[in-house]
């Protein structure tokens, strides 16, 4: 009994200050983003009012809101299809080869663990006008007539979409990798030997026995496109996600809104509406798996 | 082997080197213009036709680029090795010890996890403000000094390391924070090195934050200093270029040393959120 109440005593001696960080800087800054939501204060006025549902409404009432809304989705809808339909396509190529799938594999993460400020500067600068901008050097080059890129409303989402995938596709690809590696052999060869095509063998056994890893990156990288911010910061003009918001995603409206106009109620609420997205889809994870992984 | 899966082979191959060129040619666009002149960014030319390096002299002498890259590093290696003593300490505890309250306490700290960043940086600046912490290290690095993703990895390993191997130490009377430090934490250096690596990078490419609690330009990180130098900078794309390549420098470095605990890493745990 001694010896138990001593163990007790030590477990929590080793506990005390982590569990004092995990309290102050991140439970109750959690709890108080959730007050903050309900309140109109702006850090120069001394008086907090609780305002209720009025912050939630007046977001919803914003055209800027909703078209930064409106923007993160998109992000999500181009973003998350095409990084995991590229990086799924590789690692199948690359799990076709023996001889320097490791260097291959290699050069694809290498932009994954680059300074994304680094990348965000250098995309900018490719994606610009001749004579500068090598791209639309590329393109005069095969006869591609000059494209305007992030200076154009309709395709800056897009390319900063580009870069993002640019630099996920080596993640994806890791994971793929080790999913592929994960389904025996045998089953592969008895298909063959009934008579399988390559296309049947990937459609009835591969991909179905890769639900879960499929389902784990939708998850992850959706959560990541959601939160979009870097690349918009460093690639719009000011980082102001122009042109004319074309580009702003929700983080970088919380951004202005908290540390440019400094109204802490109403961007706290913006970041509410973020935290209740990013839940519904890692709820919405758990269901399936549930449902999906007994093969 | 059959004709067919050698032809597949070959194709694979094809492709693949394809697409390589396309992921590891802003790398060298960057580095070659970071050698060109203005006047050569201008003419279209690829590879440096008259390399020089007076990018780098000015961006060195000019500018504070040698403070952001110290700046970094030491915000980058303060906070890994706090995060890897806390979350193994915490790893530990939760793993090797029965005390009531346990599993109430890992929930908590699990449940972090679900968390976006974004939605506590409000709070911490206004905690920041009211304690003086705003442009200052400490304010930079508090928020990152434990992880609840480290504690969940460290559980996870230290789950693996045999109780009688700690009984036996304890019987030769070695203190319960000695079985720590000489008994486990050796066992479980694999999952050290990937929490070491992986906290590392995110520190080092982390932006959000530090571009909010600092305001002066010497107390910004190398990545929020890159941001705010182009921007001054702005169509100087060889001083651009120059900047971003001295941010990248030292993590391909690092990559290149770790590239196999990386790439494990990442199959492991699927990190950086």
């Amino acid at each position: 009994m001694k010896l138990r109440q001593k163990k007790t005593m030590t477990a929590y001696l080793f506990l005390i200050v982590p569990l004092i960080f995990f309290i102050f800087v991140r439970f109750f800054p959690t709890i108080y983003a959730f007050w903050l939501s309900f309140t109109d204060w702006n850090i120069i006025s001394p008086k907090m009012n609780f305002v209720g549902f009025d912050n939630f409404r007046a977001l919803f009432a914003d055209s800027v809101f909703m078209k930064a809304l409106w923007n993160t989705f998109k992000y999500v809808l181009y973003g998350v299809p095409l990084v995991l339909v590229l990086s799924f396509a590789i690692s199948l190529l690359l799990n076709n080869i023996r001889k320097g799938q490791a260097f291959y594999r290699l050069i694809y993460v290498m932009p994954y663990i680059t300074p994304l400020v680094a990348v965000s500067w250098v995309w900018r600068w490719m994606y610009q006008r001749p004579p500068v901008g090598v791209i639309n050097n590329l393109f005069s080059f095969v006869g591609i007539p000059t494209q305007r890129f992030l200076f154009s409303m309709d395709q800056a989402l897009i390319a900063i979409v580009v870069t993002t995938v640019w630099v996920n596709l080596g993640y994806c690809i890791v994971i793929f990798l080790a999913g592929l590696q994960t389904i025996p052999k045998e089953y592969l060869e008895a298909s063959k030997i009934d008579g399988a095509n390559r296309w049947q063998v990937l459609t009835k056994i591969t991909v179905p026995l890769l639900n879960p890893v499929i389902l784990f990156l939708v998850v992850t990288q959706s959560i990541l496109f959601l939160r979009i911010f870097t690349q918009v910061y460093n690639m719009t003009d000011q980082g102001s996600g122009g042109p004319l918001n074309s580009t702003k995603p929700l983080v970088l409206y919380i951004y202005q809104k908290a540390f440019l106009s400094f109204e802490m109620g109403s961007a706290s609420s913006a970041t509410v509406v973020l935290f209740g997205i990013i839940l519904l889809i890692t709820l919405l994870q758990f269901r399936l798996l549930k449902r999906r992984v007994q093969y | 082997m059959t004709r067919s899966d050698r032809s597949v082979r070959i194709f694979s191959y094809t492709i693949l080197s394809v697409l390589i060129v396309v992921m590891i040619f802003p790398f060298l666009w960057m580095a070659f213009s970071s050698f060109k002149s203005t006047a050569e960014i201008y003419s279209q030319s690829y590879f440096p036709e008259n390399p020089i390096i007076d990018n780098y002299q000015e961006i060195f002498n000019s500018s504070l680029f040698l403070r952001w890259l110290m700046n970094s590093a030491i915000i980058a290696i303060v906070t890994t090795i706090s995060v890897l003593f806390f979350d193994s300490l915490v790893g530990f505890t939760l793993a090797k010890y029965q005390f009531p309250g346990k599993k109430i306490i890992f929930a908590l700290i699990i449940s972090t996890l679900m968390i976006p960043t974004e939605m506590l940086v409000i709070p911490w600046y206004i905690m920041s403000s009211r304690f003086g912490w705003l442009d200052s290290y400490w304010g930079i690095m508090f928020p990152g000094m434990m992880s609840a993703f480290g504690v969940f990895l460290m559980r996870q390993f230290m789950d693996s390391v045999p109780d009688d191997l700690l009984d036996a130490a304890r019987i030769d009377g070695m203190s319960e924070f000695g079985i720590f430090v000489k008994i486990t934490l050796p066992l479980v250096k694999p999952a050290l090195a990937t929490l070491a690596i992986f906290n590392f990078i995110g520190d080092w490419n982390a932006f959000l934050w530090p571009l909010i609690v600092s305001s002066t330009p010497k107390m910004y990180t190398l990545p929020v200093g890159l941001a705010y130098f182009s921007s001054e900078n702005l169509m100087r794309w060889e001083m651009i270029m120059t900047g971003s390549t001295v941010s990248t420098i030292p993590l391909i470095i690092v990559f290149l040393i770790f590239q196999k605990q990386i790439v494990k890493g990442i199959a492991l745990t699927g990190l950086k959120g």
